[in-house]
């Protein structure tokens, strides 16, 4: 890990027509941190996810990873994973997660036979064991419950050796038990595979406990005459020590709607 | 006493509740027959379980005096390759363009509209045109199926591929997914079920262009047969070819389910996609 910006953002701005979602935003981020992203909803925090992965592109600013500006379609170099609809529903557990070195290793048929398709197995099923998934690598998406599919969808997104690890949201629909299975999960992998983490979440107390520096997307400025014309920025910008009791008060109060949501 | 809304029947009921109206038709059916038949012998409207029996018994078991086949199979075969060379064509075309159009929004952009203007020329208006170019032989009885079938295929295929979750789009795209192999490997497998469902749903109308060609200009074929003996008001005939032409297009469909749900069981469970 090195001391140079690993990601960084120069008076990065995002608009929709009139509608402004992002402003000003000037951030930069090392390489194995684990960023958390918060925010009332519709602030931008996605947006900003979206950037990351190249599925959106700044209006003005630059966006930089290693100093280049972020290629502006989703590639191999940042993982995701979404809420849900992140596996694919036709393949089996091991067939999703090898079907990544399969359009590595086979441009044409992106199919992989014989000898080759052993060894990516192997691999695969080393990734998932790892992901505790390795008693059901023969069932479909549909078979597994929403935390076997989420932890699916992290070794998915993991076999291809990303820098970077985009979760938007990834937990949001799984009961607490199991988020906290997974919040173990995503820490271990974060460690071992040297990741550099950016989080969307809903949770301030996930937000917390997760991060290394939590970020907050609100409004700066705001025209109750036009409420679009001012975008959001990273207000809060926090380094954290694991501690949920340490959460400022008025942060607290800013994500209370956020929690009763 | 439950409200009707929440009375479900168990399953011996279910079975005899869908049995009771081929029954009753049944009956109702044999009753007017003996009745039309006891009044005058050489009733030709309602025609008894015997008389059809022998009128197809002859056409199906004996050789054609004329031509030597037999006239029932002969009927079948050419009606059968003619729909199912039809619809194959039809499946292929419309598979490939609607993929084309649902996935890529620059094959979209002309794609599209040109679809939903030829879905809705009405195919029996262009039969003619199919006459003058291509003849009154084999190809312009396929060529109305297809027409008439394609552009449906077409339109739901791109529906299909337009409904596939953009996550999952964005995923193989992480992975490292060339245009290629997105296609190859995440749209065209999640699309095949699709398509069966939508051939299932389109050989209805398959069979209606199939009989209409036949009509119109053919030397075989049930389409063909049931217009030809209409002139001899042989209901005899005709009732056991619409029952046939039933029974074969109900095994098709089941034929087509079956397959569906060995193939692609993964598309047919509870739960999500």
């Amino acid at each position: 890990m090195t001391d140079s910006p690993f990601i960084q953002a120069k008076n990065l701005w995002k608009k929709y027509g009139d509608n402004v979602v992002l402003e000003r935003i000037n951030v930069s981020v090392k390489a194995g941190e684990f960023i958390t992203l918060l925010g009332t909803s519709g602030c931008g925090k996605s947006t900003f996810l979206k950037m990351l992965l190249g599925m959106e592109t700044p209006t003005s600013g630059e966006l930089l990873l290693d100093g280049k500006p972020i290629p502006s379609e989703p590639d191999q170099s940042r993982g995701i994973v979404f809420q849900q609809y992140s596996v694919f529903p036709h393949l089996n557990v091991l067939s999703n997660v090898i079907i990544a070195c399969e359009f590595e290793q086979s441009p044409l048929l992106g199919k992989l036979f014989g000898k080759s398709k052993k060894a990516i197995e192997a691999k695969a099923k080393h990734l998932l064991s790892s992901v505790g998934l390795s008693s059901s690598l023969k069932k479909y998406p549909h078979e597994l419950s929403g935390g076997m599919r989420q932890r699916l969808a992290i070794a998915q997104a993991l076999i291809r050796q990303p820098r970077v690890l985009l979760l938007d949201e990834p937990f949001g629909a799984l009961d607490p038990g199991i988020r906290a299975d997974m919040h173990q999960l995503i820490l271990r992998l974060w460690q071992e595979h040297q990741l550099t983490v950016f989080m969307v979440t809903h949770d301030l107390r996930e937000g917390f406990y997760l991060g290394t520096r939590l970020w907050v997307f609100d409004k700066l400025r705001h025209d109750p005459q036009a409420p679009n014309a001012y975008g959001a920025g990273i207000t809060y910008d926090l380094p954290v020590t694991r501690s949920v009791s340490e959460i400022p008060d008025e942060l607290s109060l800013i994500m209370k709607p956020v929690d009763e949501i | 006493m439950k409200r009707l809304l929440n009375l479900t029947p168990t399953k011996p009921t279910k079975i005899f509740l869908a049995l009771l109206p081929f029954i009753i038709l049944f009956f109702v059916y044999v009753f007017a027959s003996d009745a039309r038949l006891a009044e005058n012998a050489k009733d030709k409207l309602l025609p008894s379980f015997i008389q059809m029996g022998e009128s197809i018994n002859h056409l199906a078991f004996e050789p054609s005096k004329r031509t030597g086949e037999y006239v029932f199979w002969q009927d079948t075969a050419s009606s059968l390759q003619r729909l199912l060379t039809g619809i194959l064509i039809a499946a292929i075309i419309g598979f490939i363009y609607g993929l084309m159009s649902g996935s890529l929004p620059f094959l979209n952009a002309p794609l599209s509209p040109l679809m939903t203007v030829i879905s809705l020329i009405p195919p029996m208006a262009i039969l003619p045109v199919l006459f003058i170019v291509f003849g009154l032989g084999e190809l312009s009885k396929v060529a109305l199926i297809v027409i008439g079938v394609a552009p449906f295929i077409a339109r739901d295929i791109q529906q299909g591929a337009q409904k596939i979750p953009r996550e999952q789009i964005i995923k193989a795209q992480t992975l490292g997914a060339s245009t290629w192999q997105v296609l190859l490997r995440v749209y065209i497998p999640q699309l095949l079920p699709h398509l069966i469902s939508a051939v299932r749903l389109s050989l209805c109308s398959g069979w209606l262009f199939l009989i209409a060609a036949e009509a119109i200009a053919s030397t075989d074929g049930l389409g063909y047969r049931i217009f030809l003996v209409r002139r001899y008001m042989s209901m005899d005939i005709i009732l056991p070819y619409v029952a046939w032409i039933t029974l074969l297009a109900f095994l098709l469909d089941q034929l087509l389910a079956f397959t569906s749900r060995k193939c692609f069981s993964w598309n047919h469970q509870d739960g999500n996609k």
